[in-house]
């Protein structure tokens, strides 16, 4: 999840110009090398490569488990294109984009400009830290933490109903979650509240890499605060805005955590997602083939989002050297 | 310099000041609003924890606690063996950050200043690795831990976890790497040191704060973790935190007020972290910063 914050902090290390030396070495010298990459690729295959290749074969078979599996060719992927679960489950990954990659990035970059230009600098430095730290607060708390809080809070008797009563809206008391109708709002408010410290966090330390220059002399240009939002804060901070919304897409198609905590997909698969589809498929239903299908399909659609993605930020990096 | 150097018009500071020293203090109004929103539930879990189930059934999620009740903390404290929990999930995660950390730098050291042949798709095969869903390696894994022993076993974990913290460690060390001083390394080798005592007295000192970052990005990564603990450790004797809460859920002995004790001890230890990590970030800022 806090990918990019990785990146963000150790990028000065990344960008130090280096001399460029030609430098041509034999090629005996650098063979010694894959030594070192020895241990790490041995893992690899074991953990990952592997284990992937598995199951992509297991979703040409039908198999329980236990036994042997049973070659099916691509009868599993049949079945997915007329399972209704399957589809409602895709429907509301759109769902899970738009709570936790759509709003967050949006309401993120006016939080942690306003912080930054207008908080951070016309009150003390420490004020935008700490309303920053409030807004980052739900990252560190375990995902399932989270999960469980509020799954109480929004039960038929839990703290928001009692808040509705408390402020006369009474009438409004619902069981939240247990609703097909609310469940999946529901599910998507607790997103964007776990989600929205993550952009902040990493826009705000973007924003201290741009030079502040640029800012006082468009204010002194008369530029106000929509105007620097637009001309300075969202080009400089590009960069950044393409690994939030790279990372946050795929944490929204991968969702399992707080979907388990909270509804456990129910009520009526009005919150499903492939995640928790596949899971409920491999160790509830005990059709290894079938969950391997949803993953294989949902491993897919990430890769194909990563390298769009991907594209898509190498292009316009090459848009904006040719100018 | 030249901004500082332009003469202000005299009108304009007046008026913006006039403007900002309204307008700035609604921005600082609502922001905060919008903070408080957030810590809500954090306010409700408090609140919740320190009650009794019957002062929680007669005064409801919103009342004050009528007595400083602490029987719902040392319940889910017992219950789980909370100690236990700890132990695991600071074991775990604190092997799999030292772990992928190493397996990052030796990695990374054969791409980035090895530039070995293929390196760049090497490099995408790791971060593809990072993407994946782990839906689509649960199943052969837990077959064959099960098939091998490491079923149910911490170990099994950890290794599953150092390969996917390396992934991205990997990643981002390579690119940190590749643009690595050439000269340090020639100064090395001109003074007759090998590829094993530059990586360990050159590159890694020089690597330290973003390690550093790295180390704990990965221990709360791997602490936050759910899926794969979820179906690799399965007793108690095993079970990592998150893991224990969730298979407690809609137990009986959940009642609210002991929801919310276990809820706010299991987030202790996130909490500190976020400590500690803020100023380890900050230092990997700096450090990198001013080479």
């Amino acid at each position: 999840m806090a990918v990019s914050e990785t990146v963000a902090a150790t990028s000065p290390t990344a960008t130090t110009p280096t001399p460029r030396t030609p430098r041509r070495a034999p090629r005996g010298r650098n063979a010694a090398y894959w030594l070192y990459l020895l241990p790490g690729a041995v893992l690899f295959v074991l953990v990952i490569g592997a284990p992937l290749v598995g199951t992509v074969y297991l979703s040409l078979t039908k198999w329980s488990g236990i036994g042997d599996p049973t070659f099916v060719g691509f009868d599993n992927y049949q079945r997915l294109l007329h399972d209704d679960v399957f589809w409602a489950s895709f429907r509301n990954t759109v769902a899970m984009i738009v709570a936790m990659v759509v709003v967050p990035t949006v309401l993120g970059l006016l939080l942690a400009s306003v912080l930054f230009d207008v908080i951070g600098r016309r009150f003390k430095p420490r004020t935008a830290a700490a309303l920053r730290a409030a807004f980052y607060l739900p990252q560190v708390l375990p995902v399932v933490v989270a999960g469980i809080v509020w799954g109480w809070i929004l039960r038929p008797d839990g703290a928001f109903n009692s808040l509705l009563d408390a402020v006369g809206l009474g009438a409004l008391r619902h069981d939240w979650l247990g609703d097909p109708g609310t469940a999946l709002p529901a599910v998507m408010a607790v997103m964007i509240w776990v989600q929205i410290g993550y952009p902040v966090v990493v826009f705000m330390a973007a924003l201290q890499r741009v030079d502040p220059e640029l800012y006082e002399a468009a204010e002194v240009d008369g530029a106000n605060w929509l105007h620097r939002f637009r001309a300075i804060t969202l080009p400089q901070i590009r960069p950044e805005t393409f690994v939030v919304a790279l990372t946050c897409t795929i944490a929204a198609l991968k969702v399992f955590g707080p979907i388990f905590a909270l509804t456990r997909g129910g009520p009526e698969n009005a919150t499903n997602v492939p995640s928790y589809f596949a899971y409920y498929t491999f160790f509830k239903k005990l059709q290894v083939g079938y969950g391997s299908a949803i993953s294989t399909v949902l491993t897919l659609i990430i890769v194909v989002v990563a390298a769009v993605f991907i594209g898509m930020q190498a292009r316009s990096e090459r848009r904006d050297r040719g100018f | 310099m030249a901004v500082t150097l332009t003469p202000v018009p005299v009108h304009r500071p007046v008026r913006d000041r006039h403007h900002r020293g309204v307008s700035r203090w609604v921005v600082l109004v609502l922001v905060t609003l919008g903070a408080l929103v957030m810590l809500v539930p954090f306010a409700f879990m408090l609140l919740n924890a320190f009650k009794s189930p019957g002062d929680y059934s007669s005064g409801g999620p919103l009342s004050w606690p009528t007595e400083f009740y602490t029987k719902g903390l040392r319940t889910y404290w017992t219950a789980v063996n909370f100690p236990l929990k700890l132990w695991n999930s600071a074991l775990i995660a604190g092997s799999v950050a030292v772990l992928g950390v190493v397996v990052s730098l030796l990695n990374a050291y054969a791409l980035g200043i090895g530039r070995v042949r293929g390196r760049l798709w090497i490099v995408g095969l790791f971060l593809l690795a990072n993407m994946l869903p782990q839906e689509a390696l649960i199943y052969p894994l837990y077959y064959v831990a099960k098939e091998v022993g490491l079923y149910n076993t911490r170990l099994a974990v950890i290794i599953i976890f150092t390969v996917i913290q390396s992934a991205f460690g990997t990643y981002l060390l390579a690119s940190v790497l590749g643009t690595f001083p050439r000269s340090l390394l020639e100064a090395a080798a001109l003074d007759g040191a090998g590829k094993w005592t530059v990586l360990w007295r050159v590159v890694f000192p020089n690597l330290r704060p973003t390690l550093a970052v790295l180390l704990i990005f990965f221990f709360i990564w791997t602490w936050n973790e759910f899926l794969i603990p979820l179906v690799m450790l399965i007793d108690n004797q095993t079970q990592t935190i998150p893991v224990a809460l969730a298979s407690l859920q809609g137990d009986r002995l959940m009642d609210a007020p002991t929801t919310n004790a276990g809820a706010l001890i299991s987030l202790v230890p996130a909490i500190l972290f976020f400590l500690i990590f803020q100023r380890t970030l900050a230092r990997g800022i700096t450090a990198g910063a001013e080479k």
